[in-house]
């Protein structure tokens, strides 16, 4: 089915099951500990080896010597893989570094070997007895010295996770020095840490020259693919299968070391091999979202209208890797004529930089939303007012382009009132409550919607069950309820007569997790096999009417109702289709929206910072199941309280590392951090993105998060920090006397 | 981890014999932080000697009026018991303040004084770490130094002393006690028991090679306010900036031990006289010849402001 | 693809065998008598010697709650115990506190309030949770307990402060303590 038109009344817009806080469908199985994850397949393999991999010792340079012998004859040890004996492995299209390094080392930490032993115990202890020599090399680890040699960098693409090197609108520098109210900031983000708590891990079995891996993975085809890559086999032979996936926010969009490393070890042992890779090495073997300086310049006449934006990032990557797409949302977010965007790439020798959860527009915010606050208190305004007199209905680069639909300002209106903002002292440093300093914080949020083409199939047993199979992953977003309460509702069943199977490469190829597009394209994929189902139930049954309905377990047309068990009672009936999206993104630009609202309380004694209150309000199309969603939204607004206030992959400049790789030294928040949160959605329904009239939330929770805690610090303490996380020592010494 | 043999001892002085005889050995507490070291490689003992059999998880009174606790109590036991809270809630305060609800169920009194350092290149085996590898260098010199110690650092390591219990143990001058193979006891003072770093950082404390910590014993109590304020990024689960034990009579007098500043517990008798004039004052006794490195020079403000904070809370309680 | 032994490795004499220790441990009221490579943690033996994968594996170092159980009534971190140390212990994993089709109402509360995403520390979190009740109604002080003197009592502070060695990162945090407060009977 090719989504090409805006999406009429379809059963969906019923909205008896989808719409509804259902509770997880796998609930039960994940709270009793009964969902098996990678490395936890004794169900389907019971006998696994286990592997452990040992990391490279420097950030860039050679494997000089690897000597393996005292390893490979501890006890218990059956194999030891390294780039001697590997055979040729080719590098993924979607990795930019390799797997397995050598003789070349391109990041620390990067594989080097890995033991496969009888037990856990006995291939740890063998791989630190790997002794191997290295070559070091110069490399550059520093971003900020490496900035002045930055490229320009970018390109279009149809995801939109891209954009131009240097976007010229009008005459920025013209409107800019005109301008009789201006700010010129510069801004950065660290380098920060997935730190999703399963790790990588990946059980690996072969059947003659088949593969199967058993893995914690995103996107099932991707991985599939370069798997096969990587390890020249075709892709028919490679079995993908992730039903559980223990958090990814993007750091499992890819194939990683432990799929490739576990199937070169079972290849070795004839047995199959089960690898986790310890926490220590997540940090700096595997991707992480890369540090930004942004500058941003805004010019504003005295009434408040932005009348030019320019916003320039610069990050760096790995040669052959991709820039930190931060400029993207100030393409869109507000009007002004005159505008300027350009990002700039440099070479690090660092680890991978790729997506984390709202690439571009979870660091581009968190710098873009702070100047709007500057500006917003260089003109005497109220953020929230600015922000909405700024607001564009169309693509302020394409006025021809209107949004599908943009509620930025209700956000922002409805977050004020319902979070009291009217209480705020705009003068900061005025509110206390004890030996607390008290600020409130506003920000803007917004991230583009994307839709991938999503394929599934669909099965009505003679039991009038529906079984649902597409290799779309739940990495704890609700795919598996979402997806049950659409062929629940499309099939006119209750949700407990649907099972949804996922993960599997057997099934067919779906959107995948990330980039926010998972729940719509995925659920829009099943929406059309079902159609196509429905047709099949209708002619088996002999209805000639064009549309039945489907409703209450029956089909119905006129006065004729037939139980839709009985259209399978001569034998299943299967449907298979692919939502594909055409035309439609290009007419309208497609984003989601939404207001964060935060109260910090400042220690005016310590200058510790601990959030009080936040609230969310988000306009994201429909919203398919409130409960999940609304649980995807909260997780973003605590990983936003980490990247405003603790998080940070250090770098050690000299010898090329994150130095605080354990979840002891990269803090993230805990329980204590976060406080009750809020979110509201409002009621939409956006026809122009799909049928089911959705768009995605999880990645638009943590976008501008960030923002409104440290807008929400500055109000509070008077001091501006530009330079996350916003961490005691940054403002302690202009905090007030003691 | 590298292969070792497991024994329960069934004494004191025989778990101190079956160490002192087995140069690879090492006790075995809770084992919270030797585990985690030994998966790392840090920890290499080729025998362990576990104590958990010893009886030694009483807490009873001293004769004295003091309260003598055993090595093997818990930190969960040892900060929830009822005289602990009411006579050295410093003590309390600062166990709570530390590690996880799941932490302090397993950690030891013993093992607490003896964790160690969390500098980061002392936990990275490929890094040079004098504390590690003796002559190996220090890469935190140089390095990512925001954590590490601002005083009684030396040439060849600024790592910090890690815990929360010891330094209201140092506030309130508890002592250690020990056995050692030949059944000899002595009794330590909390103020000698970590020593600073000099030429031999790898030496963290004063112990001899098998010699069991049996108890730690804390004299009669003094009164006054007992105050533990812990500074960290993030809320909780976390290890201190900066942290401040005091413990302030109603006439102005006290004494105060700062945490997260140093490679001990750190606390000297001028600060302590200071404590009259101000958080300033005893600062700066306190700090006098402090040499912060640029990631942590902010520690000394950062100290002044939380024992000011912790004397406000005083003047409140 | 052909893989060999590593190509320089030298002829080393092979390293003595790992001389293997009894234990005998009590899981969910069943005891089981294991012979362990001393280096097996309780974590470890749980997840790969008796299938119990419901206690996950997040950081195996004490940094993240994910491995917690309950041994003798307390939660502990299971990744920084050997199963040595358990010989005739008391344990009782996520699988023990119930089933699918007959949950824990620790178990059922989370399942209402929506207090997991991934479902990977949840395990953790719901025994920690479990736990936590029982240190409350002990009289066990937090860090953030008021009066050290008085009754403990489940307030959110509480219930945040003492959950917070499990961490989520998926954030579920805020729903996790509506959870516990709900069996709790209090308001988070």
């Amino acid at each position: 089915m090719k989504f090409d038109t805006p999406a009429g009344i379809n059963p969906i817009d019923r909205m008896a099951v989808v719409g509804k806080p259902h509770d997880r469908v796998d609930g039960a199985r994940k709270v009793t500990g009964t969902a098996p994850y990678a490395y936890e397949r004794h169900d389907v393999v019971p006998d696994a080896l286990y592997g452990f991999i040992l990391g490279a010792a420097i950030a860039k340079g050679r494997i000089t010597g690897i000597d393996t012998a005292h390893a490979q004859a501890m006890p218990g040890v059956r194999a030891i893989v390294t780039y001697q004996n590997a055979g040729k492995l080719t590098l993924g299209s979607k990795n930019t570094a390799k797997l397995l390094a050598g003789p070349e080392v391109e990041h620390y930490h990067q594989a080097v070997a890995l033991v496969v032993a009888d037990s856990f115990e006995k291939a740890r202890a063998a791989a630190a007895a790997i002794h191997v020599d290295y070559g070091r090399a110069a490399g550059h680890f520093d971003l900020a010295a490496a900035a002045k040699s930055a490229k320009s960098d970018g390109g279009e693409d149809e995801d939109g996770s891209k954009s131009p090197p240097i976007d010229r609108i009008g005459d920025f520098a013209g409107a800019f020095a005109a301008a009789p109210v201006t700010l010129d900031a510069t801004y950065t983000t660290p380098d920060e840490a997935h730190a999703m708590m399963e790790p990588f891990a990946t059980t690996a079995a072969w059947t003659g020259d088949a593969l199967t891996v058993w893995t914690a993975n995103q996107m099932i085809a991707w991985t599939r693919e370069d798997l096969a890559t990587t390890l020249g086999l075709p892709k028919d032979k490679v079995r993908v299968d992730s039903p559980f996936v223990g958090g990814g926010f993007g750091g499992k969009l890819f194939l990683r070391a432990d799929a490739v490393l576990a199937a070169l070890g079972a290849k070795a042992t004839g047995r199959p091999v089960k690898i986790a890779m310890q926490r220590p090495l997540m940090f700096n073997n595997s991707t992480h979202r890369p540090a930004t300086i942004q500058r941003i310049r805004l010019g504003a006449d005295r009434s408040g209208k932005l009348t030019a934006i320019a916003h320039e990032c610069t990050s760096g990557n790995l040669p052959g890797g991709s820039p930190e797409t931060a400029t993207d949302q100030t393409k869109l977010l507000y009007a002004a004529p005159n505008r300027l965007t350009a990002q700039h790439l440099a070479v690090l020798d660092l680890p991978e930089g790729n997506a984390m959860r709202a690439p571009g527009e979870a660091s581009g915010l968190m710098a873009l939303e702070i100047a709007m606050d500057e500006m917003a208190e260089k003109l005497g305004m109220d953020p929230v007012e600015f922000r909405i007199i700024n607001d564009t209905q169309v693509d302020p680069e394409k006025p021809e382009r209107p949004f599908s639909q943009r509620q930025l300002i209700k956000c922002l209106r409805d977050g004020a009132a319902t979070f009291g903002w009217s209480a705020r002292d705009a003068r900061p440093g005025r509110r206390r409550d004890g030996d607390h300093l008290i600020g409130l914080g506003v920000a803007s949020a917004f991230r583009n919607n994307i839709n991938f083409k999503s394929a599934a199939r669909v099965r009505l047993g003679r039991d009038g069950v529906v079984t649902v199979e597409t290799d779309m992953t739940d990495i704890g977003t609700g795919s598996y309820t979402i997806i049950a309460q659409t062929a629940a509702e499309m099939m006119g069943v209750g949700i407990d007569r649907v099972v949804v199977r996922l993960g599997d490469s057997d099934f067919p190829v779906s959107a995948g997790s990330g980039g926010q597009w998972g729940a719509n394209s995925s659920t829009s994929g099943v929406y059309a096999a079902c159609v196509k189902l429905r047709e099949a139930v209708a002619a088996r049954l002999g209805f000639n009417a064009p549309d039945p309905d489907f409703i209450d377990g029956h089909v119905r047309s006129g006065n004729r109702s037939v139980a839709l068990a009985d259209a399978a009672k001569d034998g299943d009936l299967v449907a298979e289709d692919t939502m594909s999206w055409s035309g439609l993104s290009r007419k309208y630009q497609q984003s989601t929206f939404g207001a964060h609202f935060v109260e910090v309380a400042v220690d005016a004694y310590t200058g510790e910072i601990r959030v009080r209150r936040m609230l969310a309000v988000c306009a994201a199309g429909r919203i398919l199941n409130p409960k999940t969603a609304r649980s995807q939204v909260i997780g973003a607004m605590t990983m936003g309280v980490g990247g405003a206030l603790m998080e940070e992959l250090v770098v050690d400049k000299r010898f090329g590392f994150f130095v605080n790789h354990d979840l002891a030294g990269y803090e993230v928040p805990v329980h204590a951090d976060i406080p009750h949160q809020e979110v509201v959605f409002l009621d939409e329904a956006d026809d122009k993105v799909s049928p089911m009239k959705a768009k995605g939330v999880g990645e638009l929770g943590l976008c501008g998060v960030g923002a409104a805690i440290a807008n929400a610090v500055y109000n509070a303490t008077g001091v501006r920090i530009r330079d996350y996380p916003l961490t005691l020592d940054k403002h302690l010494d202009w905090l007030p006397t003691v | 981890m590298r292969a070792f043999t497991y024994e329960r001892a069934t004494s004191a002085a025989g778990a101190a014999a079956a160490v002192a005889h087995h140069a690879g050995a090492k006790f075995l507490g809770g084992g919270t932080n030797l585990l985690d070291l030994m998966k790392l490689e840090i920890e290499t003992p080729t025998h362990l000697v576990d104590i958990q059999d010893l009886k030694l998880d009483q807490i009873e009174a001293t004769h004295d009026g003091g309260l003598r606790i055993g090595a093997f109590v818990s930190n969960t036991t040892l900060s929830a018991n009822p005289r602990v809270r009411r006579d050295y809630a410093v003590l309390t305060r600062a166990i709570q303040a530390g590690a996880s609800g799941q932490l302090r169920n397993k950690a030891t009194t013993a093992g607490n004084l003896l964790q160690r350092t969390r500098c980061p290149y002392f936990y990275d085996t490929n890094q040079p770490c004098n504390k590690r590898t003796p002559g190996s260098g220090c890469a935190a010199i140089g390095g990512y130094s925001r954590q590490l110690a601002v005083i009684g650092t030396s040439d060849t390591c600024i790592a910090t002393y890690p815990g929360d219990m010891a330094v209201a143990l140092r506030a309130l001058d508890a002592t250690v006690e020990t056995v050692d193979a030949t059944g000899a006891t002595r009794v330590i003072p909390i103020a000698d028991f970590h020593r600073l770093p000099g030429a031999t950082p790898e030496i963290d404390t004063v112990l001899n090679h098998g010699e069991l910590i049996t108890a730690v014993t804390l004299p009669k109590p003094v009164g006054g306010a007992h105050i533990y304020r812990k500074v960290r990024d993030r809320a909780s689960y976390a290890f201190a900036l900066v942290s401040v034990a005091a413990v302030v009579q109603p006439d102005g007098s006290g004494r105060v031990a700062f945490g997260g500043v140093a490679p001990k517990p750190w606390r000297s008798a001028a600060a302590d006289a200071a404590i009259p004039h101000g958080a300033a004052a005893v600062v700066e006794q306190a700090f006098a010849g402090a040499r912060p490195t640029h990631d942590n020079s902010f520690k000394l403000t950062l100290a002044k402001r939380t024992l000011a904070a912790a004397m406000a809370q005083v003047r409140t309680a | 693809m052909a893989i060999t032994g590593a190509s320089d490795a030298r002829t080393v004499p092979p390293a003595p065998p790992v001389a293997t220790m009894p234990v005998s441990l009590e899981i969910n009221g069943r005891r089981h008598d294991l012979r362990l490579d001393p280096r097996t943690t309780l974590l470890d033996t749980l997840r790969d010697h008796l299938h119990l994968t419901g206690t996950k594996k997040g950081c195996d170092h004490g940094q993240c709650g994910a491995c917690t159980v309950i041994v003798n009534g307390q939660r502990i971190n299971s990744c920084l115990s050997l199963a040595l140390q358990h010989d005739s212990d008391k344990v009782t994993t996520i699988e023990g506190l119930g089933q699918p089709d007959h949950l824990h109402p620790m178990q059922a509360a989370f399942v209402k309030h929506d207090g997991f995403q991934c479902g990977y520390c949840t395990p953790g979190q719901i025994c920690s949770a479990v736990a936590v009740l029982a240190e409350i109604k002990a009289g066990i002080p937090s860090h953030v307990s008021p009066d050290l003197a008085a009754l403990m009592h489940p307030t959110n502070a509480e219930l945040r402060e003492r959950m917070s060695g499990n961490i989520c990162r998926c954030g579920a945090y805020s729903n996790i303590v509506e959870a516990i407060a709900d069996v709790a009977g209090a308001v988070a």
